[in-house]
């Protein structure tokens, strides 16, 4: 089941300069991962050492923050689009 | 004095002075950094030279992460310094301390700021730096403050802005934003939609986004209210500050304005107790307080001060850290506490304040009521912004006596009370 996971301008030097790129996977943890097995360099700057989220960086399915869903866990369907982006405090 | 560099705030890496503001390497805020010479200035001279400096934040200019100091003349721009923001009053409001039960209460009046709210001094900042960076076009993800500050400074400096909202904001805010002549965006979202979307189209426009990749330089502006506030005093730290928080980045600043002048000598003491005030119905970082966690659980607001209405606080890590180590809190009141809070305001200051100013005012009753505020405490409480932008808060909270243009009437509808003090 592809997913479409759009890659922030920060990470694309880690991802071979691809803006996005399709990943299948059936969770949002599984879609991670399938990522992090073509761009191996992603793995450490998206999670920290426990293999969480680091604290700044947030993912989006469909728009939604991910920690208003399931998390990792959440369940993304075939052609779902996955945004991934650094928190930015805003006022 | 002058800045260095851009620092990440988590794992400490380096960056250039350009419009970065995240960390590659592990997706943390870009910080300022300085290397403050003094050029064997005592600190009478220190003070000196900011004391004659302009009447606005300029006057902190040694302070700011601005590489060619405060802005000037411009050939290609027609302003001279654009739109000054600070020096706003410091006003004692011993009849707000006689209620409370306190001694000491000084009311740091925001609202006085050309666009009626603290952002006009991150805005400053901010597109003093774009300037400098040569950015054509500057734009911002607003709660409503904000977009009112971006707008009117892009009209003073001749810059092009966009400017987006969320659509359900206060006509109020959205009328003073859109007669700058700004290109107004409103969007069907939350404030949090909107951070998301600007944060997208950073990538896809040479534009700066004051609170997105202008935010290591922006942000700093929020320090020149320690500096006034310290300045105001006659160079002496309060002993406790109460202040809003939506992204938690304000409170930072503020503390950190302080540190950077107790390290410079500038001013003695310890930080002031810090304490954060948000509203019930967004209350991530107040949460986090509460339940002793180090990262903000985000939320969907729900709340009258929509300009707190920032349910996922990016800088919430480091207000939590604030808060604690200066022995302050976060706390969080009801909209029905935050009316009271503008009224309370009003009624012993003669200051009237917006939803943000109503938390704040309520925030510092609470303290007050818990008998955490000792009696010999000088406390500052900050007001970032002016009453006339959230006017539902108010309407219907008071009597009107409606009468004809005689004298019968007027004695027969108005109570005695008011017509005769």
């Amino acid at each position: 089941m592809p997913v479409l996971v759009k890659i922030p301008t920060q990470l694309r030097p880690a991802a071979g300069g691809a803006a996005e790129t399709e990943v299948d996977g059936a969770t949002v943890q599984e879609v991670l991962d399938g990522l992090f097995d073509r761009f191996e360099e992603l793995r450490a700057r998206i999670y920290d050492d426990d293999g969480s989220l680091r604290r700044f960086v947030n993912v989006y399915l469909a728009g939604e923050d991910i920690r208003f869903l399931d998390g990792l866990s959440t369940p993304v369907a075939d052609g779902a689009e996955l945004t991934i982006l650094p928190a930015v405090a805003g006022g | 004095m002058a800045v260095t560099h851009l620092e990440c705030k988590e794992c400490k890496a380096h960056y250039p002075l350009q419009a970065l503001y995240v960390c590659e390497r592990c997706f943390g805020p870009l910080e300022a950094v300085y290397e403050h010479q003094r050029d064997g200035r005592d600190v009478g001279e220190l003070r000196r030279r900011i004391q004659g400096g302009p009447q606005n934040i300029w006057r902190y200019a040694d302070f700011l992460p601005l590489a060619e100091g405060p802005p000037g003349p411009s050939g290609r721009l027609a302003s001279r310094v654009g739109l000054p923001a600070g020096c706003t009053p410091l006003i004692r409001a011993d009849r707000l301390a006689e209620r409370l039960g306190l001694r000491e209460v000084w009311v740091k009046n925001d609202a006085a700021n050309p666009t009626h709210s603290f952002k006009d001094r991150v805005v400053s900042l901010a597109a003093a730096r774009a300037r400098e960076l040569g950015f054509e076009v500057i734009a911002c993800a607003s709660t409503g403050n904000l977009a009112n500050s971006v707008a009117a400074h892009g009209a003073a400096l001749g810059l092009d802005s966009y400017v987006l909202i969320p659509a359900d904001l206060e006509e109020q805010k959205v009328l003073a934003t859109g007669v700058y002549g700004t290109k107004l965006v409103m969007v069907d979202g939350s404030y949090d939609d909107v951070n998301r979307l600007c944060t997208e189209l950073c990538a896809e426009r040479r534009w700066a986004f004051v609170n997105v990749n202008l935010r290591p330089y922006y942000a700093e502006g929020s320090k020149t209210l320690a500096f006034e506030i310290a300045e105001q005093l006659g160079w002496e730290i309060p002993d406790r500050c109460v202040v809003p928080v939506a992204s938690g980045s304000l409170f930072t600043k503020i503390a950190k304005g302080f540190d950077e002048w107790r390290e410079l000598g500038l001013l003695d003491g310890q930080l002031p107790r810090m304490n954060g005030a948000q509203a019930e119905g967004c209350a991530p970082v107040a949460s986090a307080f509460l339940a002793g966690h180090q990262v903000c659980r985000p939320v969907k607001p729900d709340t009258i001060a929509k300009s707190l209405a920032i349910g996922n606080p990016a800088d919430g890590p480091y207000a939590l850290d604030v808060a604690r180590r200066t022995g302050g809190s976060i706390d969080a009141v009801s909209d029905e506490e935050i009316r009271e809070g503008i009224a309370l305001l009003a009624e012993t200051t003669g200051i009237f304040t917006e939803t943000a100013g109503g938390v704040s005012a309520a925030v510092l009753r609470k303290l007050a009521d818990r008998g955490e505020i000792e009696r010999d405490e000088s406390v500052v409480l900050l007001i970032t912004g002016d009453g006339l932008k959230t006017l539902d808060a108010v309407r219907g909270s008071f009597p009107t006596y409606s009468i004809a243009p005689t004298i019968e009437a007027f004695e027969a509808t108005v109570p005695e009370g008011v017509a005769a003090v």
